[in-house]
Order: C-alpha cells, then sequence, then structure tokens
C-alpha cells in the first residue's frame, strides 16, 4: 500500500445485512478530486446508492466520512460528515458534526465507513484500531444518547468517542440526527432515520494512531499564519469565545430579521431576555470546545439540575422567539431533550412553531393535544413538552416528528411549513436578507444557512457589508458561498474559520498535509465540483427544479413590523441569476458544457 | 433632540444596555459614540433604525442607535 499524507488510505464497508467487514483502499484519484467528508462522501453515495432509492430502504448506505485534515494539527481539525440520502428531503444529505468522534475515527485509521444493509437485530459498530466488528446493542437500545454513551464508557473505558443515535432515530424520525460526544449532532435531514433503519445504535471508536503530514515547516507556517488570523479577528477572537453563536439573538433581532411565531412576524421584542449576552450573565457554566479549535464557541449550561452542551443560536431561535418563548430556562431543556433523544434542534422547535400556528388556526385541536400543554405562542413549558413527546414519537409528537412540511400537509395546508424542499430553515428571514433566501431556495439538502452563509456579507459585513435589501450580485456572492463552504466542509475544518481565513489560507493548509499545489482559487473551485455533482444526484432523484423556492408566506407577504417591514424575498429576480452565475440552463439543470469543465460528465 | 443608543455584548459593560441621550442638533454618530467613550475600531455593526449606518451620518431626533461589536455565527 503506497503513503498517504493526510489521507488513512482506508474505507470500511460494513454490511449489516451479511455481517461483513472489508477495508478498501481508498481512491486517491476521487480524493484529489473531491478532497474528501462531503466530497468524496457525495461521490461515494452518487456511485452507489440510486438516487430514486427509498432512503429508509436497505438499499440506502449511509456514509460516515472524515476530510484530509480531521485529526491533524490544523486548526478546527475535527470535523467529520454523514453522508446519505435523506428521508426528509429526498435530497442527498451531509451531515455535519464537531466534537472529537471524528479525530478519533481518523485516528484508529481510517478515512470512512461505508454502511450498508440492514441488521435484523439492534447492532453497534465497535472500532478500536485494527480490530473492528459488529455488537449486540440490545443492552443501549432504547435508550437516549447520554445514557447509551455512558453505557459505552462502562464498558470500554471514559475515553472512548461515541456516535449514536437516541430513540427517535430508532423510531425513525424524519428529523432524528446523530449525536456524537454527546453534545454535538450530525443533526440535520434526518440521517438519525437512516441509521436506524439500519438497526445500527452507535459507532464506538477509539484510535491510537496518527495522520501523516507531507512537509511538517509548510505546515507550521500555515498553521501559524491561520492561528494569527483567527486570533486577530474580531468574531473568531472575541465575539465567538465569548458569547458563542447565541450573540446573534440580539444583531438578527435589531435588524428585523429574527423570524417570530413561525416566521408571521420578523421582530421578537423580548430578544434580549433569550440573548447570548443573557446566556453568558445566568446560565452558562463552562465553555465546550471541540477538538482543537482555538474560538471554542461551544457553551455548556445549566438550569434547574438539567445541564449539557448549548444552546447554539439556531436552537434559541427555534425554541425561542420562533414559539414566541422568552424563558431561556426553557429553550436549555428543550436543547437537552433534543440532544437527549437524538432530534435536530432546527427541525424540532421549527416544527413545534408549525403546530402552534396550526393550533392558533384551529387545524389542531384542543383534544389532540391529549393532555400535552397547550401549543400557544409563549408557552415556555409547551416548547419542551413537545419536544420529549416528539422524541418518544408518541401521539400528535408522532406526526410531528415527521417535520413540519408533513405535519402541515397532513392537515392539507403544506405553506404553513416553513421549509425548502420539506426541511425547516433556520433562523433569519430572508425577506430581510436577499442573499439568504436565495441560499435557502437553492441549498442542496434544502432549507440550511450552513451551505452558504451570506449572513455574513449581509448582516456582519465580513468579508465585506453588502446592502442585505439588494438583490444585485447576490447571486454571484452565494454561488462563491456555497462553492468555498462545500471545500471547506470537504477538508474537515469548521466553518467558523472562514470569518477569519482565506482561500488560500485552507489551500496553504491542505497542500503542507496532502503535498497537493492547489491556489486558493483552485481550491474553491472544487467545492463548485461538489456542489454540482450534489445538484445532480437530487436532479437524477427526481428533485424538480421548481422546488428551488421559499414558502410562499416569504415572497408575497411583506415583514409587518420592525426594521425590515415592507420587504419580500425577491426571489423571481435572483434565482435567474444564479442559474446563469451556476452555469447552468435557464431551467436550473447543469450544462454540458460546465459538468466536463469540472470533470463531472460521466454524471450527467 | 434624543437619540436612544442600543448596546451589546462587550460594548455594555461599564455603560448599560439601553442609554437616552441628549444630543444637540448636527450630531454625528461618531460624536455620539466619542461621548460615549467607545473607539470607532470596537464598532463591527452599526445600525441606526435597524438598517446599516456609517458614523458620518446624522442622527435625526427619536432615532435609535444599535452598535455592537466583532460578533457573529450561526
Amino acid at each position: 500500500m503506497q503513503n498517504y499524507f493526510g489521507y488513512q488510505g482506508t474505507v470500511l464497508r460494513v454490511n449489516l445485512t451479511e455481517k461483513t467487514i472489508k477495508k478498501e483502499e481508498l481512491n486517491l484519484d476521487d480524493a484529489l478530486k473531491f478532497i474528501g467528508g462531503r466530497g468524496l462522501g457525495t461521490k461515494i453515495l452518487m456511485d452507489e446508492v440510486d438516487p430514486k432509492t427509498d432512503a429508509l430502504s436497505t438499499e440506502n448506505k449511509l456514509i460516515f466520512a472524515t476530510g484530509p485534515l480531521t485529526g491533524t494539527s490544523t486548526p478546527t481539525g475535527g470535523r467529520y460528515m454523514v453522508i446519505t440520502k435523506s428521508p426528509l428531503t429526498g435530497t442527498v444529505a451531509c451531515s455535519n458534526s464537531g466534537g472529537y468522534w471524528g479525530a478519533e475515527f481518523k485516528f484508529a485509521g481510517y478515512d470512512a465507513v461505508i454502511i450498508e444493509g440492514k441488521s435484523e437485530e439492534p447492532v453497534y459498530l465497535n472500532i478500536a484500531d485494527d480490530i473492528v466488528e459488529i455488537k449486540d446493542a440490545s443492552f443501549v437500545w432504547g435508550k437516549t444518547a447520554g445514557e447509551t454513551t455512558a453505557a459505552f464508557e462502562e464498558v470500554y473505558g471514559k475515553k472512548v468517542r461515541v456516535a449514536t443515535i437516541g430513540p427517535a432515530g430508532e423510531r425513525l424520525s424524519k428529523i432524528s440526527g446523530i449525536m456524537n460526544d454527546r453534545g454535538r449532532a450530525a443533526g440535520r435531514s434526518g440521517v438519525g432515520a437512516v441509521m436506524g433503519s439500519k438497526n445500527l445504535k452507535a459507532i464506538v471508536v477509539r484510535g491510537t494512531g496518527k495522520v501523516n503530514v507531507n512537509d511538517a515547516l509548510k505546515l507550521k507556517e500555515a498553521f501559524s499564519k491561520s492561528m494569527a488570523k483567527i486570533r486577530e479577528n474580531g468574531v473568531t477572537g472575541q465575539g465567538l469565545p465569548t458569547y458563542g453563536s447565541a450573540v446573534l439573538v440580539n444583531i438578527i433581532n435589531e435588524n428585523g430579521v429574527l423570524p417570530t411565531n413561525n416566521f408571521q412576524e420578523s421582530y421578537f421584542d423580548k430578544a434580549d431576555e433569550i440573548s447570548g449576552e443573557t446566556l453568558a450573565e445566568k446560565f452558562m457554566k463552562k465553555k465546550d470546545p471541540c477538538y482543537r479549535c482555538p474560538i471554542g464557541c461551544g457553551r455548556y449550561c445549566e438550569v434547574d439540575g438539567i445541564e449539557g452542551s448549548g444552546p447554539e443560536y439556531e436552537t434559541i431561535w427555534g425554541f425561542g422567539s420562533d414559539c414566541g418563548v422568552s424563558d431561556l430556562g426553557a429553550i436549555i431543556k428543550a436543547n437537552y431533550w433534543c440532544n437527549e433523544y437524538g432530534l435536530d434542534t432546527i427541525s424540532a422547535s421549527a416544527t413545534i412553531a408549525a403546530a402552534m400556528e396550526l393550533y392558533q388556526k384551529g387545524y389542531i385541536k384542543k383534544e389532540d393535544l391529549e393532555g400535552a400543554p397547550e401549543l400557544i405562542w409563549g408557552n415556555a413549558e409547551a416548547v419542551v413538552e413537545w419536544t420529549k413527546l416528539m422524541g418518544q414519537v408518541k401521539g400528535l409528537g408522532a406526526k410531528m416528528a415527521e417535520g413540519s412540511y408533513r405535519l402541515c400537509e397532513s392537515y392539507g395546508v403544506p405553506e404553513l411549513s416553513m421549509s425548502v424542499k420539506k426541511q425547516e430553515m433556520p433562523a433569519y428571514d430572508p425577506r430581510g436578507i436577499q442573499g439568504i433566501g436565495l441560499n435557502y431556495a437553492t441549498s442542496n439538502r434544502g432549507g440550511c444557512h450552513v451551505r452558504g452563509y451570506m449572513i455574513s456579507p449581509e448582516i456582519l459585513s465580513l468579508p465585506q457589508g453588502l446592502d442585505r435589501f439588494a438583490t444585485d450580485e447576490k447571486a454571484e456572492w452565494t454561488k462563491i458561498f456555497q462553492d468555498f463552504t462545500a471545500s471547506i466542509d470537504a477538508v474537515g475544518l469548521c466553518l467558523f474559520t472562514s470569518f477569519a481565513m482565506g482561500a488560500d489560507d485552507y489551500a496553504d493548509l491542505y497542500n503542507s498535509i496532502c503535498g497537493t499545489k492547489l491556489t486558493g482559487n483552485e481550491f474553491i473551485e472544487i467545492g463548485d465540483r461538489i456542489w454540482n455533482l450534489e445538484r445532480l444526484y437530487n436532479l437524477k432523484a427526481g428533485i424538480d427544479p421548481s422546488e428551488d423556492t421559499l414558502p410562499k408566506r416569504l415572497l408575497e407577504e411583506p415583514i409587518s413590523a420592525g426594521p425590515s417591514t415592507g420587504h419580500v424575498n425577491k426571489l423571481s429576480v435572483t434565482l435567474p441569476q444564479y442559474y446563469k452565475a451556476r452555469g447552468w440552463t435557464e431551467k436550473g439543470i447543469p450544462t454540458e458544457e460546465k459538468l466536463t469543465l469540472l470533470g463531472l460528465e460521466a454524471f450527467k | 433632540m434624543n437619540i436612544t443608543v442600543k448596546l451589546f455584548a462587550t460594548l455594555r459593560e461599564g455603560r448599560g444596555k439601553i442609554l437616552e441621550m441628549e444630543c444637540k442638533e448636527g450630531t454625528r454618530i461618531r460624536d455620539i459614540l466619542h461621548d460615549l467613550k467607545i473607539e470607532e475600531k470596537e464598532v463591527a455593526i452599526l445600525l441606526k433604525n435597524g438598517i446599516s449606518s456609517k458614523m458620518d451620518v446624522v442622527p435625526s431626533c427619536g432615532d435609535y442607535l444599535s452598535i455592537f461589536p466583532p460578533v457573529g455565527g450561526g
């Protein structure tokens, strides 16, 4: 076997039907073309899983993939991604997580693991360097993520790293994620349900190896340069370390784009009560950083004897203003139960918000609640209790565990679901921020902010300020942000580094580790390739470009109060510009020319 | 004229959250920050009535400013 740099050179293939485990050599051509993580995982999915496959059938595969920088000394180099076909959206799914599991998995000697088939009985995968075994998981089946992690620590010792589903994933909730290191999540797009559908409870890892570096001296230089930028940047050096992502609550609200009461409003007059400032003052116990992270945005909070990681900004928004709730303690509890049951906090909270609107409008009746707290705006008890009921997939909670789109559709009003491609949108009202709306509409995994974080230029003025109400140039910016993000995901670094680092910095780190010679522009171009491959997968899956849209409310009903009053999202202006910027036809299909340019002609 | 200044994150330290300020006509945002002993380089996001603004702008009576140090996330 050749000597690999950055990569371990081995991909595990585990078939749960046949109970077989194979160690295959990494396809280095694919690795160079798609880097790793999200890129490599999508390539494997495209090669091996028919896009028309039912996401919860045995034919779907679940791929855990690291990037070449995962497990290295690079700042935030600990990410892993879960790639599969999503049961929530029907699109390609790629959920990205931090913590420590990804680096540990890499230390065990693997770049990725492909899970195939379905076990008859609940099992878990135990990986300890060369040892890889499929084992009986009946003793942890039904347990929460925290209980499961504790149980494996009993068996294998405290140093073990655990990625597990909670009861929600076991019961195939389409908004369930995969938890690792207790409080970190590959949360979005229902990847937990795919794991549950295979009767795979957890992947337990211990690794003692390391990652080979091509040029240690060059890495030292690139590392110092990146670290200096991260430390000197106001956001990564001060803002995020001091307040975590929750500091956004006030910023977004002051701009009048904090979705409130299921996007019926966009300004929450009690925002300060649920802000990052209040979190730091009243509830934060300590910081909770990920592997080799100089930023340390993670929070660890406590309320009424409940403690754990989080909550993040998106979670505070979802259970907070989007449900009209100003009780930060209740939000911390709802976040805790999401982590324990293994629910995506964005989709879970946005689904409760949708249920509250269904209740407000009389679609959900009081008797449907079966004695659970009333789904009325601002009811703090309701967000906690309904999170539990969704996690237990019980009663009306079972219907809600399918996500807001299917919930609202069951009452004949799918338009009340604030989602794109059936995945709930996060915490920024696109009526007052044109670019983020275009990003939501075109994201390859449905409603999502971390495919192309246009909040950075439109609200935070990073790397430069753009007029948030204007449509000019938003298509080009969105495309670049989407491509750049795909490359950052693929190498295995955290997106937050991009507040401080530029494309050349990533290319320098990647080159010094892998021995490649990419320029910053070429680094971003790989993201373009990944983006187009994802798009092709979705098109083959039958996702029509007409689904590149936003809920009617955001296109037709102007914001009624606050600083963004009167605005709607002008997607009809920006979408055609975006298709053009992407080199796609006016119907949103990648052209042959474009695919040839990207070396993707085989997939058209 | 009266201007409301809303401060956030670390800018609140020693200053408070919401300040009601009495300013002379023609006072620029820059001058208001100077009075509050906030250095311009400490300001990353500056909003007037919720809309992005600039240091040289002269606010009108009843306007409110929202001022943030470099912060972000998501």
